[in-house]
């Protein structure tokens, strides 16, 4: 008279289709997507709206937005297109936000799953390293870097990977603890399974979902560092990049307000689509969350 | 270990026992650096000098003890660092102990005004878009926040600059105090509150953001938890749910968010002490890296590490008296 | 009992509606209830029943506007409660109707102290001297065999046991005299001996006073032990209500029929004559001691001993229970044979290799003689591998033919009664006794010698369990398996087991056959242990309906 428990429920549709309806569902989230991808077409097509060097002079110093069409958004005081520093600059912010997140999300794997899987003096080394790079403050340490590496766009992104890998390896090594004890990972043990196969193959798959969410976080904390570096002169001169322009358009604050205040938007709203990508991975990974 | 001492004491003295390998190995971490880095004191010394011919140099070098093996070099260093000797500043030609806490004062306060007021209006704006989640207000608060957390503080600055000092001209473009001011008494404190105004909102919205977002998940989480239900069929009212059982909960892992920021946040300081002019440690680490002044930079890494590990330990004793379910027995 | 007497609590036609995307749009329709005065209404029913959320109904603490009433009336006292406002419910909760929840270790505010909590209900609803409410307090946690109530009161929820939270709630509930107590599965989280007592303390306080109680359950023993009145709940609507002695024991609805036929009765099978067969399975001495961190900042480490000096054999074809409540380390001894955990010292010995002296390529490769079913279905599959390559994946790692090893998934898949195209699906899309099939039939893949089995049923609702149990007696009986089987259910270790341990604190009390056993108990503790078992005295009707 009960039901037969085994009769088998529908069958769903494949992962990715119920990914991307539950993280459709997230409005903020598609905006997200949007801006992402308008920053990457930037990126992209930099080289097509300007095919020479950005940091070439271009037209009179300091032509306001609006007034030349071949400069639509104006020049600043070296005469330099704002426009095509804006789209080579999203290039350098991309590239220093994917580089730097996957050095430091690497870095924070390895150290978080082998201090959270193997635990004991292992796990304690591992964390005194861990808050000792945590407690130095990132942006003093990044100085110092840069100060001893020199200011090349590849050392700038080495030293924002090498300042941010503290956080993921603190989460991977959270998520691994939860993880081991878990009853599947026994099952897996008690079948014969390897300890690195548990690691890699039972343990670190789901592990990874809050850690790419994190990425995202990263990813708007390297770009805003970058962004800092520049801005502070100590970026790499020979890329256009946004914190750079900000700081040049410091100096015409009072005269031109927009050398500093098109660069900065463009940082906020790429820095804020990595947020809203962020909560849209989220609700899309975490299911379990209500709304 | 009956000997009266009380409990919180104990736990004290075991957390600063915990700290000991975290400084010694940030003390080896420093060192590595300073000989990572092209050229050493000899170096600048002779640079500053206008050149030197070579005996005099390796008289120096032998001075500085760094003709000594690099183990022998480690040692005195640290064993330097232990009595917080620094070493010289040869730009400032002071020791670097002296110009660090000349800088110490202002960031202390920059620190203290930002991040109270990104704790104490993070949270509660944090708490009143939870208790209206998902309405017309939460999203209006949580939008903002986003904004807030995506602004760089340098773009904020020029712009708050902008408008404030250059458009309306109500409060001053940079520096501490008024050169030529010559305050004293109350008037000081009033003119040093007027230069800190823009430095420390440009400071505090991205930290504020941090707060607002944890504690709107925080009261969102502890809300929906088995005793609040208890507590409703006791027939509590909203206000005493709110301010008795879950506030008293979502705060728990506010406070300990305030330790682990304290470090970013000081790292966020150079950035705002040098667009602002403001002579605290972050200007000074900025203008070590330009003039390379080793020396100095490796004690601000210093400090700030001695710094962060002691307000770590201040919030964990703190949140040892708040939550009850640690005994420290 | 008076069945006279105004009734406390009338509920009529009461429809609940659950918001768009749930599995139905009511999660009740149309329920009619009374409580009278010195009444125990039970309503009864399995998981996703809806009789939780009719106590929200009644208390108006339903998640709105997600899920709210649509329709029916809740009369409390001749008072209509649908229609009051919120200012007077609040006055009516906590004081003329209060509730006791399942989870004794949540429902208390962990940074508030008992006593702060207690007092909390005095002062919402009586103007009484800060004197008097904690006399009342005190009063109250006496009433409920709170051993020392002073030091009680001044004490934080994590400092007191389990059963006293539970006794703490139920103090906490009656201390203003309500006229309608409502109790979710106040027993549920707990131990079987603390459950009679919390259920006869229920009784006894409820008899004082005269109040009626709304019981929701999902336990036919516990309804046994102490309902006047029966409710039976199947997904949102009522198949059967009656007193309880008419729903017990002449159950009409087919639904409950089958329901009472899943409860496992209490008689042990015969014994077998196991002298003759070969020992498979063979513990000796196995101790463990964890010394566990004493809370999060005291450096003290303090050794609690999990299991001492355990020794026991397992005959080839044989079911051995070890049965025990919780700290009595029955689930360590399953992670000790296993060595998931390592012992202190002992042997467990597999047909003679001591499992335990084993190099870790020697014991990876001695795994396959001893497998394992685990007691959390959501927990013990990996969510992100289709169920053939869960159970596949032992085989593979010893070596054999991936594609044949898939092949063969799909054929243990149909073994414990699964379609085949569960093969390509994830975790997820199963029911929790699905999953405990899948994972019976990644042990199974592995050929063992032996199969441990950690509480599998534990985590099921009584028909499933039913079900699954069903399905492992067949199979150690087709395929002569031989089972150490896990479990703090009596019942459920009388239906399954030919021998039982019985444990406490790491010792074996006693053991034998689970005939033996449950006719003549001679540890005192078993006694007690046996003399718990909600509704012992009640044997279930003749079992006309099978349960599949």
């Amino acid at each position: 008279m009960t039901v037969l428990d085994t009769d088998l429920r529908p069958a769903e549709p494949p992962r990715y289709v119920m990914f991307w309806r539950r993280y459709r569902r997230n409005r903020a989230a598609l905006l997200g997507l949007i801006l992402f991808t308008l920053v990457i077409l930037m990126a992209a097509i930099a080289g097509i709206v300007d095919s020479g060097d950005p940091l070439r002079r271009a037209g009179p110093p300091l032509t306001a937005p609006f007034i030349d069409a071949s400069i639509p958004l104006g020049t600043d005081q070296l005469g330099r297109n704002i426009l095509s520093q804006l789209f080579y600059g999203a290039r350098i912010s991309l590239l220093v936000g994917v580089v730097a997140t996957l050095i430091s999300i690497l870095i924070g794997i390895v150290i978080g799953a082998i201090s959270g899987y193997f635990g004991g003096w292992v796990d304690d080394l591992l964390m005194r390293i861990t808050e000792a790079f945590q407690t130095i403050p990132n942006f003093v340490l990044l100085l110092t870097l840069v100060a001893i590496l020199g200011s090349k766009i590849e050392w700038i992104t080495f030293a924002i990977g090498i300042v941010s890998w503290t956080a993921p390896a603190r989460m991977v090594r959270a998520e691994f603890m939860s993880l081991r004890n878990r009853e599947f990972v026994d099952a897996a043990r008690n079948l014969g399974v390897s300890n690195s196969a548990l690691i890699f193959k039972e343990i670190l798959p789901n592990a990874l979902p809050p850690i790419i969410v994190y990425a995202s976080v990263i990813m708007a904390m390297a770009i805003l560092l970058e962004s800092a570096l520049a801005f502070l002169g100590l970026g790499d001169p020979n890329y256009a990049s946004w914190g750079n322009m900000i700081g040049q358009g410091r100096a015409v604050l009072r005269t031109a307000w927009y050398c500093s205040a098109i660069p900065g938007i463009a940082i906020v709203l790429t820095v804020l689509s990595f947020s809203l990508l962020g909560e849209g991975l989220n609700d899309a990974m975490n299911p379990r969350q209500k709304q | 270990m009956n000997l009266n001492i009380p409990p919180i004491a104990i736990y004290a003295l075991r957390r600063l026992f915990q700290a000991i390998p975290v400084i010694i190995l940030i003390m080896i971490g420093t060192f590595l650096l300073l000989k990572l880095a092209p050229g050493d004191t000899v170096d600048a010394l002779v640079g500053d000098m206008g050149g030197a011919d070579a005996a005099f140099i390796a008289r120096l070098r032998a001075e500085y003890g760094l003709d000594q093996p690099i183990w022998v070099q480690l040692w005195r260093y640290m064993a330097k660092l232990a009595t917080f000797d620094l070493g010289q500043s040869f730009v400032y030609e002071q020791p670097v102990t002296t110009v660090l806490l000349d800088r110490l004062g202002t960031t202390l306060l920059l620190m203290a005004t930002s991040l109270s007021l990104a704790f104490s209006i993070g949270i509660v704006l944090g708490a009143f878009a939870a208790r209206r989640a998902y309405s017309l207000t939460d999203n209006l608060i949580s939008t903002l926040g986003l904004i807030f957390y995506a602004t760089p503080s340098f773009f904020l600055s020029l712009m708050m600059m902008l408008l404030f000092s250059v458009k309306l001209g109500w409060l001053p473009v940079g520096g501490i105090k008024t050169i030529a001011g010559f305050y004293t008494g109350w008037d000081h404190v009033v003119d040093v509150a007027r230069h800190l105004v823009m430095p420390t909102a440009a400071l505090s919205l991205i930290y504020l953001s941090f707060y607002l977002r944890l504690m709107r998940s925080s009261v969102i989480q502890v809300a929906d938890q088995d005793f609040v239900r208890t507590a409703r069929a006791k027939g509590a009212g909203e206000t005493r749910l709110m301010v008795h059982h879950i506030m008293r909960n979502a705060l728990l892992p506010a406070v300990t968010l305030f330790g682990l920021q304290f470090s970013a946040l000081l790292g966020g300081s150079v950035v705002v002490e040098t667009i602002f002019t403001l002579p605290g440690l972050g200007q000074l680490a900025y203008q070590s890296v330009i003039q390379r002044d080793m020396n100095t930079l490796m004690g601000i890494i210093f400090l700030c590490s001695i710094i962060v590990i002691l307000v770590n330990f201040l919030t964990d004793l703190l949140y040892a008296r708040l939550d009850s379910r640690i005994e420290l027995t | 009992m008076n069945t006279q007497t105004a009734p406390i609590l009338e509920i009529k036609d009461l429809k609940i509606s659950l918001p768009k995307g749930a599995d139905r749009p009511f999660a009740l329709q149309g329920l009619n209830l009374t409580v009278r005065p010195g009444e125990i209404v039970c309503m009864v029913g399995e998981s996703g029943s809806g009789k939780s959320l009719s106590a929200g109904a009644i208390m108006r603490l339903l998640p709105e506007p997600h899920v709210s009433v649509a329709d029916g009336s809740i009369t409390f006292e001749g008072e209509d409660i649908l229609s009051k406002t919120e200012n007077e419910m609040r006055a009516l909760r906590g004081n003329r109707i209060s509730m006791i929840f399942q989870e004794p270790m949540t429902a208390l505010n962990p940074q508030k102290t008992v006593g702060w909590q207690m007092d909390e209900v005095l002062k919402l609803h009586l103007n009484a001297s800060r004197k008097e409410r904690y006399e009342r307090a005190i009063e109250m946690l006496g009433q409920v065999h709170i051993p020392d109530p002073e030091s009680a009161y001044n004490a934080y929820p994590h400092q007191i046991s389990g059963g006293q939270r539970q006794r703490v709630m139920i103090a906490m509930a009656l201390s203003l005299s309500p006229k309608l107590v409502i109790a979710d599965e106040p027993t549920t989280a707990l131990d079987v001996t603390t459950q009679l007592q919390i259920l006869k303390l229920i009784r006894e306080l409820q008899q004082k006073d005269g109040a009626g109680v709304l019981f929701i359950t999902h336990d036919f023993g516990v309804v046994a032990e102490i309902a006047d009145h029966v409710i039976v709940l199947r997904k949102g609507e009522v198949v059967e209500q009656g007193s309880a002695d008419q729903v017990l024991n002449t159950p009409n609805h087919p639904y409950t029929q089958a329901l009472i036929a899943s409860v496992p009765d209490l008689q042990p099978p015969a014994p077998k004559p196991l002298t003759s067969l070969p020992v498979v399975l063979k513990g000796t001495g196995l101790k463990k001691t964890f010394t566990a961190r004493g809370g999060l900042l005291s450096g003290k480490r303090k050794a609690v001993a999990a299991v001492k000096d355990l020794s026991f054999q397992l005959h080839q074809g044989e079911t051995l229970g070890v049965v025990g409540e919780s700290g009595s380390g029955k689930t360590t001894v399953s992670r000790l044979v296993t060595r998931l955990l390592d012992a202190d010292s002992g042997a467990v010995e597999v047909d003679d290799t001591d499992l335990l002296a084993c190099t870790p390529p020697e014991l990876r490769a001695m795994r396959k003689h001893i497998q394992m079913v685990f007691q959390d279905p959501m927990a013990s599959l990996n969510p992100r591998k289709r169920v053939v390559d869960i159970i596949a994946q032992g085989p593979i790692v010893h070596g054999e033919d991936p594609e044949k090893a898939r092949a063969r998934a799909r054929d243990l898949l149909e073994l414990v009664e699964l379609s085949p195209a569960a093969a390509n699906r994830f975790p997820h899309e199963f029911s929790g006794g699905q999953r405990q099939r899948i994972g019976i039939a990644r042990a199974l893949a592995m050929e063992p010698k032996v199969i441990v089995a950690d509480e599998p049923v534990s985590a099921l609702d009584v028909s499933v369990q039913a079900q699954v149990l069903k399905l492992l007696a067949d199979l150690r009986d087709r395929m002569n398996l031989s089972l150490l089987f896990v479990t703090h259910d009596l019942r459920v270790a009388a239906q399954l087991c030919d021998r039982i341990i019985v444990m406490q604190r790491g010792e074996i009390v006693e053991s034998g056959f689970t005939a033996d056993v449950f006719a003549a108990p001679q540890h005192p503790y078993t006694k007690n242990l046996l003399s718990s078992i909600p509704g012992r005295s009640w044997t279930p009707p003749v079992r006309k309906i099978d349960a599949a």
